[in-house]
C-alpha cells in the first residue's frame, strides 16, 4: 500500500489518443491495495483499453459492490461516473442506471465474493435480461478483505493458505453466463494484458451483456503452493482458445493471416476484433461448443481462456422492453406531459 | 541482450547523471539530501573531499553536472546544483575541527608544485595528510591562481578564496609566494622526489596581426592580464567606451568588470553566432541581464586610431555556412563594414598553455602543439616523476576539471614516490545499501512533486554595478535552498531489481509515472528500446535489463526519465525492486589507492 500521491510526472514522449488525452488522464487516486494484487493490473488493463479506444471519461459509468475487487474503481477512471453500492448489488444498481441512461458506458466491476456469493441471483439476472454492460469478475478465489477464507469460485482440492483443502464445488461463472445467456462472454488473466486489453475493449463496444471473468492472483491469501489461482498455477495451466487483436474502424483489416486459423469478428460501431484461433476447433459463435470447451479443458486441468462465446448480434434490455431512445434526464415537459387530446382519449378509453 | 552487470562500478553511477558529468565525480544527491536535512556542515564536507573548494565553485563551477541533471529532462530546468553548493558553503558551521590534521609523522618525501591554482592545491591537499612534504610555488602573492586572478571579486569575493585556500595550505603546505619558477632544470636540481606542473594557461591570445595593433598598444588589453590587473588592485578604472572581443566566460568577466570601473556604453562583439558562444548560458544572461549588448558575427578587421589613440574597431561583417560535413565556415556577408567607436579594447579571444621555462633537453618530450606530452592518465609526462594537471596538461578548462586532474596527479604521484606501477590504478568501491525503512517507507523523501526551478537572489544592480567588490549574486536563503534542494530526484537511490524474486505481477509497470519499466521477450538492443512500453530513445542513457524470467521475458527498465520514486518497490510484492543507495567512493590518494587487497 501505498501513502504517497502517485507522481505527476509524464514520459516526455508519452502519447494521447483521439481527444488528446494520455494514458495517465484515464488513472484515478493511487491504489490501496495490496502491492502486487492481481486487481491493479486489472485496473490498468481497463485504464490501457479505454485510453486505446479514446472514451471520453465522463461517458463511463462504473459500479461495484463490496470487497477488494469493488474498491478498484476508486483507482481508475478518476474522472468517471462511479457508484460503490451495497454488498452483491451492482447488477440491480447497474440495471437502474442503465434503463435511465442508456448512453452510457457501463462498467460493473466486482469479485467472486460480490458475484459468486451474496450477489448471485443478482449477477444471473442482468445477465439474462441482457443489459448492455461490461461485467468484470475479479476473481481471486478467496476472501481477501476477512483474511483468506475460500470463496464460492474456490477450485474443489485447491489448498488454503494454511494447509486446509477446500471441499465445496466451484461455481464457473463463465459457464453461468454462457448458459444464462449472456452474448459475450470471455476469461482471462490479470498477469496477461497482451490477452486481457484487447478482451475488454471488444466488450466495450460489445452492444449486449459482456461477461469477463478474470482470474487474478491474490499475493496476500492465494499465491502459494496448491492454490489453483496463483501466478504460476494459471501460467502453467492456461489454455488460451484465441488471440484477439482489437480494430478500430478506420483502420485497414489486413489479410496477411493463413484463412482457417484467423477470423474477423464484427463488432457493433464497425470495429472488429481480429481472432487468431489457437485452438482451431474452438467455435465463438456456438454456445453448445462453448460449454464443451469449458468442461473439456477443465476435466484436463487446464483452465480455458480467450474469447470463449460471442453472438454478434445481441439484443439488449432495452431493445426487449421498448423503452424511448433517449436517456430520461433529456426528456422535458412536452414528451412527459400527454396532450389535453391524447389524455382525453385516454380517459375515453378507461370509461 | 546480456542482464545488466550492475557490479561494474560505472553502470550505477552512470544512472547518477550529475556525479557521472562531474569531472571530480561529486556525489552530488548526497550532499543535496544533507542540505534538504539542514546539515550544512556535513554537505560542504562531502564536497571538500571531491571537489576541495565548494565555496569557490558553488560560485564560479562551470556546471557539467546541471546539462546532465534528470530533473531536466523530465521537467524545464536542472536542479540548480552549483547554487545548492553554494548553500552548503555559506550556512556551515564552523567545520575546521574536522579537516585532516597536519601529517604528525612526515615520509620524507619532497613534492614541488609549480603555481597555486586548483590543480596544484588539490596535490596538496590530497599528499599532505600522508606525510608528503609539499612546496607550492606561485608567481602571485597569494595562492588560489586562477581562481584568484582571473575571477572577478563581484562573483568570487576575496574572503571566499582565502577560507578554501587556507583550508588547503593550513595542511602544513610550504606556500612560497612571488616566486615564479623560471627553469625545470634548476628545480630539478633541488632534489625533489616529484614534480607536479600545475601552471595553468596562462598567456591569453592577442590579436596582433591586426592593422592598429602596435599603434594603439596602450588601449588594447588582453583580459585576462587585464582582470589579474584589476583583480591586484592595479587598474582601477577604464574608458567609458569599451569593445570586448570575444565570447567566452573569460568576455563576460570583463564586460562585467568593465561596467563597475566606469564603462558606460560596454560592448561585447564576437565572431560567431550568439548561441555558438563559449561562455555558459547564465554568464551570458547575467552580462545582458546588467545592460550589456552581445553583438554576433562581427570579425574584427582593423584597430583605428588617431596618431596612437585609439578610436574604434572596424568589423567586417559576416554570416554561418555549413558545408556537406556540417561544418561551419564564417563567411563575408555581402554587407559594409560597421565601425564601432571605442576608447579601449579588451581582447578575451582565448588563452593558452606556454612552458618557455621547461628545457627542451631534459628528457621532456613535446607534441606537435609544442606542448608537453602528458599521459592521460596517470598525467606523468614522458620523464618519470613530472606530473602535469589542470589548464597546464590538456590546455584551458576550468576548475573542477583542474581539481580532477589534481586528485588523480597525487595518486599518481603517492605510487610513484611509493615505487609502485602507477598505471595500475584501482577502480573506484562501490556500495548498495538497501534504503527500506517499512513496507513503504524510505530513507529518502521519494515525495516527487512538479516544482520549477528556484530563483538566486541578487544585489540591486544599482549597487553592484558601483563597486567592484560587491557581490553581485546573495545565493539562495535558507528557505530558497531548501525548496531546491527538493527537486533532487535522489538518482543515486537507484532501482535494483532481483530476477529470482519477481513473479511477474505487472504491479511495477502499472504504477511507475513514466512508463520505464516493461516485461517483453528479450531482443537486441535497438531492437528493444522500439519494444517497451515507451519507447527509449536516449541512447546515451542505459537499459537495465534482467535475466530470464519464468515466462521466457525479461525485465527492461530505460533508465532515462525514471524519477527514482520508489514506487516499483513500494508495489512489488515479492521485494524484486529495491531502492539501494549507491555511493561511489573515487580513488584518492591514500592507501586504498595504492592497492585493493
Amino acid at each position: 500500500m501505498s501513502f504517497l500521491p502517485k507522481p505527476k510526472f509524464r514520459h516526455p514522449a508519452i502519447e494521447t489518443n483521439d481527444l488528446g488525452f494520455t494514458h495517465r488522464d484515464y488513472e484515478g487516486a493511487i491504489s490501496t491495495l495490496c502491492a502486487g494484487c492481481g486487481h491493479d493490473s486489472i485496473s490498468a488493463a481497463i485504464i490501457k483499453a479505454v485510453y486505446e479506444l479514446s472514451l471520453p471519461p465522463h461517458r463511463i459509468a462504473k459500479l461495484s459492490g463490496i470487497g477488494c475487487s469493488s474498491k478498484t474503481p476508486t483507482y481508475f477512471l478518476g474522472a468517471s461516473h462511479g457508484f460503490n453500492s451495497v454488498h452483491g448489488r451492482m447488477p440491480s444498481v447497474l440495471t437502474g442506471a442503465n434503463l435511465a441512461n442508456r448512453d452510457l458506458i457501463y462498467l460493473g466491476v466486482s469479485g467472486d465474493g460480490d458475484s459468486a456469493s451474496i450477489g448471485l441471483g443478482q449477477f444471473a439476472h442482468s445477465i439474462r435480461r441482457g443489459v448492455n454492460m461490461v461485467y468484470i469478475v475479479e476473481n481471486n478465489g478467496v476472501y481477501g478483505l476477512t483474511k483468506g477464507q475460500f470463496s464460492a469460485t474456490s477450485d474443489k482440492g485447491s489448498k488454503n493458505k494454511r494447509g486446509v483443502v477446500n471441499n465445496d464445488a466451484p461455481i464457473d461463472m463463465v459457464s453461468m453466463a454462457i448458459e444464462l445467456g449472456a452474448t459475450f462472454v470471455g476469461r482471462s488473466f490479470s498477469g496477461d494484458k497482451t490477452q486481457l486489453v484487447p478482451l475488454i475493449k471488444a466488450a466495450i463496444e460489445h452492444r449486449g451483456a459482456a461477461f469477463i471473468d478474470c482470474i487474478s492472483p491474490c499475493v496476500a491469501f492465494n499465491n502459494h503452493e496448491g492454490s489453483t489461482k496463483s501466478f504460476d498455477y494459471v501460467r502453467a495451466h492456461n489454455a488460451a482458445l484465441n488471440a484477439l487483436d482489437f480494430i478500430t474502424p478506420r483502420a485497414p483489416i489486413s489479410t496477411e493471416y493463413e484463412p482457417g486459423s484467423t477470423e474477423v469478428v464484427r463488432l457493433h460501431d464497425g470495429s472488429s476484433i481480429r481472432l487468431h484461433k489457437i485452438d482451431a476447433n474452438h467455435n465463438v459463435h456456438d454456445r453448445a461448443e462453448a460449454m464443451s470447451a469449458i468442461h473439456r479443458h477443465k476435466a484436463a486441468g487446464e483452465i480455458v481462456t480467450g474469447l470463449l462465446y460471442i453472438d454478434e448480434d445481441p439484443q439488449d434490455l432495452h431493445t426487449n422492453l421498448g423503452t424511448i431512445a433517449r436517456p430520461l434526464n433529456e426528456l422535458n415537459a412536452p414528451e412527459l406531459s400527454p396532450s389535453q387530446a391524447l389524455l382525453d382519449k385516454m380517459n375515453a378509453a378507461l370509461r | 541482450m546480456k542482464p545488466t552487470e550492475i557490479a561494474d562500478p560505472n553502470y550505477f553511477h552512470k544512472v547518477v547523471d550529475c556525479q557521472w558529468a562531474c569531472p571530480a565525480h561529486t556525489p552530488v544527491p548526497e550532499y543535496i539530501r544533507l542540505i534538504a536535512a539542514g546539515r550544512y556542515g556535513d554537505a560542504y564536507m562531502i564536497n571538500w573531499k571531491s571537489n576541495v573548494f565548494p565555496g569557490i565553485l558553488g560560485r564560479t563551477c562551470d556546471r557539467p553536472c546541471e546539462p546532465a541533471c534528470r530533473r531536466g529532462r523530465v521537467e524545464e530546468q536542472p536542479v540548480a546544483i552549483c547554487r545548492l553548493k553554494r548553500v552548503a558553503a555559506d550556512y556551515k558551521e564552523d567545520i575546521r575541527e574536522r579537516l585532516p590534521p597536519k601529517a604528525d609523522r612526515k615520509n620524507g618525501k619532497r613534492i614541488a608544485c609549480i603555481g597555486g591554482g586548483p590543480a596544484s592545491l588539490t596535490v596538496a591537499r590530497d599528499l599532505a595528510p600522508l606525510g608528503y612534504d609539499i612546496t607550492v610555488f606561485d608567481r602571485d602573492p597569494l595562492a588560489g591562481g586562477m581562481m584568484r586572478t582571473q575571477i572577478p571579486k563581484f562573483r568570487l569575493p576575496e574572503s571566499v578564496i582565502d577560507e578554501e585556500t587556507d583550508y588547503v595550505l593550513n595542511l602544513g603546505i610550504d606556500f612560497r609566494g612571488n616566486t615564479p619558477i623560471d627553469s625545470m632544470k634548476k628545480l630539478l636540481a633541488e632534489g625533489y622526489d616529484a614534480i607536479f606542473v600545475g601552471s595553468g594557461a596562462p598567456r591569453g591570445r592577442d590579436l596582433d596581426d591586426l592593422p592598429g595593433r602596435e599603434e594603439c598598444m596602450a588601449n588594447l588589453h588582453i583580459g585576462i592580464d587585464w582582470l589579474s590587473s584589476v583583480s591586484f588592485g592595479h587598474t582601477t578604472s577604464i574608458g567609458e567606451r569599451v569593445i570586448v572581443l570575444g565570447g567566452g566566460n573569460t568576455a563576460m568577466d570583463c564586460c562585467r568588470s568593465s561596467v563597475r570601473l566606469g564603462g558606460k556604453d560596454v560592448k561585447v562583439v564576437v565572431r560567431s553566432g550568439f548561441e555558438e558562444m563559449k561562455a555558459s548560458p547564465w554568464e551570458k544572461e547575467d552580462a545582458m541581464h546588467e545592460g550589456i549588448p552581445i553583438l554576433n558575427y562581427l570579425v574584427p578587421k582593423e584597430f583605428k586610431h588617431n596618431g596612437g589613440k585609439l578610436t574604434g574597431v572596424l568589423f567586417e561583417k559576416v554570416k554561418a555556412e555549413y558545408d556537406d560535413k556540417g561544418r561551419r565556415r564564417l563567411v563575408n556577408a555581402g554587407e559594409p563594414d560597421v565601425l564601432l567607436e571605442c576608447d579601449d579594447v579588451l581582447m578575451a579571444v582565448g588563452q593558452e598553455n606556454s612552458f618557455p621555462w621547461i628545457e627542451r633537453d631534459i628528457d621532456i618530450e613535446f607534441n606537435k602543439w609544442d606542448m608537453p606530452a602528458v599521459d592521460e592518465a596517470t598525467y606523468q609526462c614522458s620523464r618519470p616523476g613530472i606530473f602535469f594537471g589542470g589548464d597546464a596538461a590538456f590546455g584551458p578548462k576550468n576548475i573542477i576539471w583542474a581539481v580532477a586532474h589534481g586528485h588523480d596527479a597525487a595518486v599518481s604521484i603517492h605510487k610513484y614516490c611509493m615505487g609502485e606501477d602507477i598505471k595500475d590504478r584501482p577502480p573506484p568501491m562501490t556500495t548498495l545499501v538497501s534504503q527500506k525503512m517499512g513496507i513503504h517507507e524510505w530513507s529518502y523523501d521519494n515525495r516527487i512533486e512538479n516544482d520549477k526551478r528556484y530563483k538566486v537572489l541578487t544585489v540591486d544592480p544599482a549597487i553592484a554595478l558601483k563597486n567592484i567588490k560587491v557581490e553581485s549574486e546573495l545565493g539562495f536563503d535558507l528557505k530558497l535552498g531548501l525548496a531546491e534542494a527538493q527537486r533532487c530526484l535522489n538518482c543515486d537511490v537507484q532501482t535494483v531489481f532481483a530476477d529470482k524474486l519477481c513473479i511477474e505481477c505487472d504491479a511495477c509497470v502499472d504504477i511507475c509515472p513514466v512508463d520505464c519499466i516493461t516485461f517483453v521477450d528479450n531482443a537486441e538492443e535497438d531492437v528493444l528500446r522500439t519494444h517497451l512500453t515507451a519507447p527509449a530513445t536516449n541512447t546515451t542513457q542505459d537499459l537495465y535489463v534482467s535475466g530470464t524470467l519464468n515466462t521466457g521475458r525479461i525485465m527492461a527498465k530505460d533508465e532515462d526519465v525514471c524519477l527514482h520514486c520508489g514506487f516499483c518497490a513500494e508495489r512489488c510484492p515479492t521485494g524484486a525492486w529495491d531502492m539501494q543507495r549507491f555511493t561511489l567512493n573515487m580513488t584518492h590518494a591514500e592507501g586504498a589507492c595504492r592497492s585493493r587487497a
